[in-house]
């Protein structure tokens, strides 16, 4: 995995007499964890590693699935899909206009020319009651801990779902055209682990 | 070779895997009544049935099929698809008709799940088939019909 050190050009161009800034290490524009063992206050290093992952969290690759309304986006601008689809009483589409009328098991590379259609086995909306669209990072933090809101899921369970599910992970292997969510699946578990070993904290509103 | 039951008969191709299912039933199969309209599952025209589903069959691999049940324009039948046909006969719903063979499939499978639906229930179903004739209003009341008939 190509790491990249953010203020390496910024270091070599500036002069002397600047104080060094803080080195920032990231992976595909994700800090891991070890940046944030300077937060020496447990509850301020909890809500810095969940404002880490809101990096991923607000990431349109994620959203687009994650809508707070009955249609999916897409692309890096968001737009509504198309064509038009509904979420459907199961998430997964309209009679005779499911998810899987288009999406398959895996990406499809169009035969007529560039791009793909996206795919994975499932492939479905998020429940709307795990909409994050338009909401601020407390809203989201809050409603990720309520198994109301969660899918029924205690902190363990999140983390799990967070570091291995396969429709999460297909965000950060999206196929040639579209930007991956920040980081990897890997760093964004750890993230979660972290967060949840620190208390699970939430930026206030 | 891929292998799978298409309008009720086994069919067998030696293509490469990634062909798309369009490609396989017109050129390899000669079933020509699934038309290719755009190739990137934006105007339905492709759609066909896969084990009782709707599915654009230019988005849809070969090797996804292996084992299983298509059915096309040319092999649909029961109650819904022949109500379909008879409404779509009864009103001349198509105009050049391009497009009629994914539209009959997407109609049906609407009824097969919803036998009176709505007009936002047919919105909901066929928004991904579009006409260039744009026979919207006769679409829709023909599935009307179509129900109509269902219903006795």
């Amino acid at each position: 995995m190509r790491k990249t050190i953010l203020t390496a050009a910024l270091l070599c161009a500036a002069p002397a007499f600047f104080a060094l800034p803080t080195l920032a290490e990231t992976v595909n524009g994700l800090r891991t964890v070890d940046e944030f063992d300077g937060i020496e206050d447990q509850t301020e290093r909890s809500v810095a590693l969940f404002s880490e992952m809101m990096a991923v969290i607000e990431h349109p690759r994620c959203l687009n699935c994650h809508p707070v309304g009955d249609t999916p986006r897409q692309g890096m601008d968001m737009h509504p899909h198309v064509p038009p689809v509904v979420r459907g009483d199961a998430d997964f589409g309209a009679p005779g206009m499911r998810c899987n009328t288009c999406h398959g098991e895996e990406n499809f590379a169009f035969s007529t020319g560039e791009g793909s259609i996206p795919g994975h086995s499932p492939w479905q909306l998020a429940p709307i009651e795990m909409g994050w669209v338009g909401k601020s990072a407390s809203e989201i933090c809050a409603q990720l801990k309520d198994p109301a809101r969660n899918g029924g899921k205690d902190m363990d369970a999140l983390h799990e779902h967070n570091a291995t599910d396969g429709l999460v992970g297909w965000g950060w292997e999206p196929g040639k055209g579209r930007e991956p969510a920040p980081g990897t699946q890997e760093i964004f578990g750890q993230l979660t682990k972290a967060w949840i070993e620190t208390g699970s904290a939430c930026p206030e509103g | 070779m891929v292998s799978f039951e298409l309008n009720g008969k086994d069919v067998s191709v030696d293509v490469p895997e990634e062909t798309p299912l369009l490609w396989v039933l017109r050129d390899e199969l000669q079933m020509t009544g699934t038309k290719f309209g755009c190739g990137i599952a934006q105007c339905g025209a492709c759609t066909v049935m896969l084990n009782g589903m709707t599915r654009r069959s230019c988005v849809t691999p070969v090797s996804m099929v292996d084992g299983s049940s298509v059915t096309t324009i040319e092999g649909i039948d029961g109650p819904e698809a022949e109500a379909v046909q008879a409404a779509w006969e009864g009103l001349d719903v198509p105009q050049c008709g391009w497009c009629q063979s994914g539209q009959v499939m997407s109609a049906t499978a609407l009824l097969m799940e919803i036998p009176k639906p709505s007009d936002e229930d047919i919105d909901n179903a066929m928004a991904g088939n579009i006409c260039r004739c744009a026979t919207y209003v006769r679409i829709r009341k023909a599935i009307h019909d179509a129900a109509d008939k269902l219903e006795g």
